[in-house]
């Protein structure tokens, strides 16, 4: 063999192993051995951020530091996902113990991978049945696959915002309870101004703040995915109901583009001139947090809550809704499990930490018995939020091994649907079904 | 002198040699050969960034050019940009020199006055400029409504949202403005007393003086423009978002350029693919196709151009 030939051989082997050693980074198994009654100091990484939730958060851990005098915790706000992602690939001293993530998107991504151990063994360990401890949709996007990798840590559930004062005017007595009376109190509440409105009653396009294809969606109870984990979306005809109805308010309450339009000259999701506080929009479907946004801004007319409303066919089944949360998990390679999981544990399952943490944060309690708590301080229509995440049908999006690319997929199928850009709805259904499941092949 | 000794010299000189190039060369293989080896190894693993990586061959390559329905809009539109917006701003770059080194008074104000908006952080200048073309609310619409012109949707319309990047892209002209200016002023006076004498009108004046006494100049901005729009991420990113009115909470799952894609580039994918799904290995498929599109690019302008030094610069 040439000599050249050789070096090259040489120098292509020591790359290849130099490449594979630098790209096979650690990865510790769920082994948890440390003794958590010993001196230790935790790292936890959160994602709050604003002065309020960091206080919060801060009294939260200092009551389980006043419970377990022999654990200090450091705390880490403002920590988004991928930040997340990446410390708990790399480990290290600084890594975190603990963490939190506002989204549920990547749930299966980290309990697939490894990345946060699965708590199944901690919860027999300390005699806590999750399923008797948590709502029902909490207990679904909390694990992937029989792995429980993650806790929920409050939790968001969504209903129907309403302005009292315009359905008094429009000669509304009630809330609607199903989509038809839904449909047609919306068309009732809407008032024209030429190419635009003096107030919509309803803004039904995906783009409108949290009008969501899964937010729709939830009050028709659809399984995403098959028992072969396949994509449901072109079989459940749950989906296909879903933007039907959709569409129909689209174009009952002036069409694409007439609601675009208004659309872009309306206020932000998150500052005092959103449409449902300017009187702009007669109801709105958000989220509890959006009880003391709205009051804050003082708007000039009362407002209702109530649960979204169901299908005509499940009416049965009024008062459930859409749920999702912030989660916790343990980092696999932690070397603190064990105390780790006196952390979660109290954050998670602790009532009154639970019920103290809700009251400072105004999010929803994520255990059952928080939400029958009397240590509760809410205003009173908040209890509806209660209610609907107490709701055994209420329902939220599972966890996939691709994270949320799912949602996106068929939130994109919307926009194409809602603006009339595809047609034939069964077809778009099939298209993306498969989309879901290559982009879920592609990630296995 | 023997042949041992001549051969141990020349040993010397080229370790000598190597001493000196080192810091280079190290630098070199650290930060881009080892990086690139890197990525175009990832992109033939499934890695998901937690798992060891696994061989998958060509799987990622599959997936990005055949099923990845994010992968040819936004290629459409990061060319559409290099195309469009990369001209526009070299010619406009350029018409402002000629316009500041022409001026006699005020040449100070107007400097400073044109080279200002580049020093704008591109979040607050997006987010204003989103702002400012809002349709609904925006001031630019009001004025052309005012005048009685068509008020288009600017970020909220698929088919203006490029041309209202590409404003902003020529608003923050400052930079250019900049090295043209030195490289017109550099331009030997002598050159056009000869030309003027020789009774050379001003457009000859420029296309036979200036044009090509300026030319590796314009080859620079043409290139690293190309380059720098190859990883335009921040501009249509936060345009798209802000006026989609939807800003999503920290770590949520990303919405694909807003209006219809058409703000969609390829850096965006790469962060989405690698940082929001994990899927490294596409990420280094979408980054080399990157890397392959600048090469190209700039290869076709070199050989073109002969280089950005030629015989005599």
């Amino acid at each position: 063999m040439p000599e050249n030939s050789r070096s090259f051989r040489k120098v292509a082997a020591a790359v290849a192993v130099a490449l594979l050693a630098t790209a096979c980074t650690g990865q510790s198994g769920s082994g948890a051995s440390d003794d958590p009654s010993k001196e230790t100091t935790l790292t936890f990484w959160h994602a709050w951020s604003a002065p309020g939730e960091v206080a919060a958060v801060k009294s939260l851990v200092a009551g389980f530091e006043k419970k377990h005098p022999n654990i200090h915790v450091t705390v880490v706000g403002g920590m988004t996902d991928d930040k997340i992602n990446q410390a708990l690939r790399a480990g290290g001293s600084k890594a975190p113990d603990v963490i939190s993530s506002f989204t549920t998107n990547n749930v299966g991504k980290f309990c697939s991978s490894g990345a946060l151990v699965d708590l199944n063994p901690f919860f027999e360990k300390s005699g806590i049945d999750p399923e008797a401890t948590f709502p029902k949709a909490m207990n679904e996007y909390t694990q992937f696959e029989g792995n429980r990798c993650t806790v929920p840590l409050l939790g968001d559930a969504y209903g129907l915002y309403y302005n009292k004062t315009a359905f008094a005017k429009a000669g509304i007595e009630n809330p609607p309870r199903t989509w038809s009376e839904f449909e047609a109190d919306a068309k009732k509440l809407t008032i024209g101004d030429g190419d635009s409105y003096k107030q919509l009653g309803f803004m039904p396009n995906y783009h409108g703040w949290e009008s969501t294809t899964e937010h729709y969606l939830a009050q028709f109870s659809p399984t995403y995915f098959d028992a072969d984990g396949k994509s449901n979306i072109a079989k459940d005809p749950a989906f296909e109901k879903a933007f039907t109805l959709q569409k129909r308010l689209v174009d009952e309450l002036g069409g694409y583009r007439r609601l675009e339009t208004f659309r872009s000259k309306l206020g932000d999701e998150w500052g005092p001139q959103h449409p449902f506080h300017t009187g702009q929009v007669a109801m709105q479907l958000d989220g509890e947090w959006r009880l003391a946004m709205a009051e804050e801004a003082k708007p000039g007319f009362e407002i209702g809550v109530a649960p979204l409303p169901v299908p005509d066919d499940r009416i049965d089944q009024y008062g459930k809704g859409y749920i999702t949360g912030t989660i916790a998990g343990i980092a696999a390679n932690s070397t603190k499990q064990n105390a780790a999981w006196e952390l979660v544990k109290y954050m998670t399952t602790d009532t009154d930490a639970v019920v103290g943490f809700s009251n400072a944060i105004h999010n929803v309690p994520s255990t059952l018995a928080a939400l029958k708590s009397p240590k509760l301080t809410y205003d009173p229509r908040f209890r509806t939020f209660l209610d609907i995440a107490a709701n055994p049908h209420s329902t939220t999006t599972p966890a996939s091994v691709n994270g949320g690319v799912y949602l996106v997929t068929i939130q994109q199928f919307g926009y194409d649907y809602e603006s009339g850009k595809a047609r034939d709805l069964k077809a778009g259904l099939a298209r993306t079904a498969a989309q879901i499941d290559t982009d879920i092949a592609q990630a296995k | 002198m023997s042949a041992a000794s001549l051969a141990a010299k020349r040993r010397r000189s080229a370790l000598r040699t190597l001493a000196f190039l080192s810091p280079w060369l190290i630098g070199f293989a650290v930060f881009f050969a080892y990086p690139l080896l890197s990525t175009v190894y990832f992109s033939f693993m499934h890695y998901d960034g937690f798992r060891t990586p696994q061989w998958s061959g060509a799987k990622n390559w599959r997936y990005v050019f055949a099923h990845y329905p994010l992968f040819w809009p936004a290629l459409r539109n990061t060319l559409w940009l290099v195309v469009v917006m990369v001209t526009l701003r070299v010619l406009f770059g350029l018409g402002v020199g000629l316009l500041i080194t022409k001026i006699k008074t005020g040449t100070g104000v107007f400097r400073t006055l044109f080279y200002l908006p580049y020093l704008a952080p591109p979040v607050a200048a997006t987010m204003s400029f989103a702002f400012l073309l809002n349709p609904g609310t925006g001031p630019v619409n009001s004025l052309l409504e005012r005048a009685g012109l068509p008020a288009p949707g600017w970020f909220n319309d698929p088919s203006w949202s490029k041309p209202a990047l590409t404003l902003l892209a020529l608003w923050g002209i400052g930079d250019l403005m900049v090295i043209f200016m030195a490289a017109l002023l550099d331009v030997p006076k002598e050159q056009y007393e000869a030309a003027e004498l020789d009774g050379a009108s001003s457009w000859q004046r420029f296309r036979y003086v200036t044009l090509p006494t300026i030319s590796p100049i314009i080859m620079f901005a043409v290139v690293t423009g190309v380059i720098q729009t190859m990883q335009y991420y921040a501009q249509p990113l936060i345009a798209g978002k802000v006026a989609s009115g939807v800003i999503q909470g920290a770590g949520a799952q990303f919405e694909p350029g807003y209006p219809d894609k058409s703000t969609l580039t390829l850096p965006q994918l790469v962060y989405n693919l690698g940082f929001q799904r994990f899927d490294y290995g596409s990420a280094c498929v979408v980054a080399l196709v990157l890397f392959a599109l600048s090469m190209v690019f700039t290869a076709l302008l070199m050989r073109r151009r002969g280089g950005l030094i030629q015989a005599g610069d």
